[in-house]
């Protein structure tokens, strides 16, 4: 795999930025309820991302430290006005649907921790790359739990009818809890377990260990 | 002699050190610059569009709220109607205009034309929207030659957006058939709940003014009583007033009042 590729591809499992590094969860406990918001998201985030990543990349030898957050934010912050415009212009059902969750896209710490980590030290071209896949990453993860919220929630993908739900007369009973935001912690935790169980070089070190009493600790 | 080539110039605002209080300044500068360009040739290219978008809502909001209306799809079926009739009203004098042709008319543009709209002095302008078109729109259904619901939108300021409603009135012209918000930027979640259908649903039986005419309709914090009140929003103080306020204005002497007078007396049908 040559650099660039990899620079791609890792984000999205190996260091994926939702269940590696635990970035932008507050989006994606709230617009995964249904499959169509994730998508919208995953796009409007992973646009944002590796545009981000591209200009801030661009002028990172002029970046002045002292204002450098500001100016990084600043940046995302008109990349996302720009996609939440062009949202309310082609897809204005779902802008509605997503209300404030794409504003919001300015805070998540997803973008921020990648300009700052990665776009403020690299170039352009690999900096792209990396926005891109964490993009990916990030999208992969949404569409997920996405899946199963609205699969398990309200019987439908993407609207579509899947399993038929008790009150439409047919003998699903939908599980409510899946539309209500802890059931995305609880999917993204499955997945950090799944994930962490297969690539066990994920599994963080414990910061302490508790001593037993024949190994010398007291009581 | 000093080197005026622009591009030396920034070749040297490049080369200064990124701590330099210029280069700070200047960075600052050139990424708000650019960002805001950016930003606002975006939103002013997609503004149609997105108008575009804003009045389908519009329309299927007043379908919807004529559709949920009980009876209404009767009437427009015994009228053979699809939709409401639309009419202007000279909002001075209380009458239907009708030399002016509707397709021409755009009350949202007529409200920043001199010659077609009014300066509304301080103490009048509670809706806080600063001008007035002289001519507004109404919709109205009609049953047997007399009008059986008339719908007129109402809009005004409410804590950091106008927020443009429908109000829809009974054949008395004094009770409430439906409130209907179309159109608001409010705060997402408290006073964007100003859409909720469930909040909206407190609306329809409430009297706008009391025996001798004055306007009492109002949104209350706590627990409403008597039919002039509605039931607040928790956390949308700002919002609630605002909706008072404009309805208050619109059916006050500057909005629709003079007319709503004269079709109560009978004086004009239409």
């Amino acid at each position: 795999m040559t650099p660039d590729t990899k620079r791609l591809t890792r984000p999205i499992i190996a260091e994926n930025p939702i269940t590696l590094q635990i970035l932008g969860i507050c989006s994606a406990l709230a617009v995964t309820t249904s499959l169509a918001t994730a998508l919208t998201m995953c796009v409007a985030l992973t646009v944002v991302l590796s545009l981000a990543n591209t200009s801030i990349s661009l002028i990172r030898r002029h970046i002045p430290s002292s204002i450098r957050l500001i100016v990084q934010i600043t940046i995302i912050a008109s990349l996302v006005i720009v996609a939440d415009q062009f949202l309310k212009a082609y897809a204005f059902e779902m802008s509605q649907r997503l209300s404030i969750f794409v504003g919001l896209i300015v805070t998540n710490c997803l973008v921020l921790g990648r300009a700052e980590g990665f776009a403020m030290h690299n170039p352009v071209w690999p900096s792209f790359l990396d926005g891109l896949g964490n993009g990916l990453g990030y999208s992969l993860i949404l569409i997920i739990v996405g899946t199963i919220r609205e699969l398990f929630g309200a019987g439908t993908l993407l609207g579509f009818v899947i399993l038929p739900t008790v009150e439409n007369g047919g003998w699903y009973q939908p599980l409510k809890l899946m539309l209500l935001a802890p059931s995305a912690f609880f999917i993204i935790g499955f997945l950090i377990w799944i994930i962490r169980s297969w690539r066990t070089e994920q599994v963080e070190q414990p910061q302490y260990r508790v001593r037993l009493e024949a190994e010398g600790g007291r009581r | 002699m000093a080197d005026l080539n622009p591009l030396a110039w920034w070749r040297r605002f490049l080369a200064l050190p990124n701590d330099s209080g210029v280069k700070t300044l200047g960075v600052a500068l050139l990424v708000a610059l650019v960002s805001a360009t950016v930003v606002s040739v975006t939103a002013v290219t997609l503004k149609p569009l997105q108008l575009a978008n804003l009045e389908r809502q519009r329309q299927a909001r007043m379908e919807a709220m004529i559709a949920a209306l009980p009876g209404m799809a009767d009437i427009l079926r015994e009228a053979g109607a699809t939709s409401l009739e639309t009419r202007l009203v000279d909002l001075d004098t209380g009458s239907f205009e009708t030399a002016i042709d509707l397709a021409d008319y755009d009350q949202r543009a007529a409200a920043f034309d001199p010659e077609l709209s009014m300066t509304l002095p301080r103490e009048v302008d509670v809706a806080g929207i600063g001008r007035r078109a002289n001519l507004a729109s109404v919709y109205i259904l009609q049953r047997d030659e007399e009008i059986a619901l008339i719908v007129l939108p109402v809009y005004g300021s409410g804590y950091q957006s106008t927020i443009y409603a429908y109000l829809a009135l009974e054949a008395d012209f004094n009770k409430v058939a439906a409130l209907t918000v179309y159109e608001q930027g409010e705060t997402p979640g408290l006073g964007s709940q100003v859409e909720d259908p469930a909040w909206q649903a407190l609306w329809p039986g409430k009297e706008i003014a009391d025996e001798t005419g004055a306007i009492r309709i109002s949104v209350v914090r706590g627990q409403a009583a008597g039919p002039h009140e509605v039931d607040g929003i928790t956390g949308a103080t700002r919002t609630m007033a605002g909706m008072t306020n404009m309805l208050h204005f619109w059916l006050g002497d500057h909005g629709f009042g003079p007319f709503l007078a004269r079709l109560r007396s009978g004086e004009i049908s239409p």
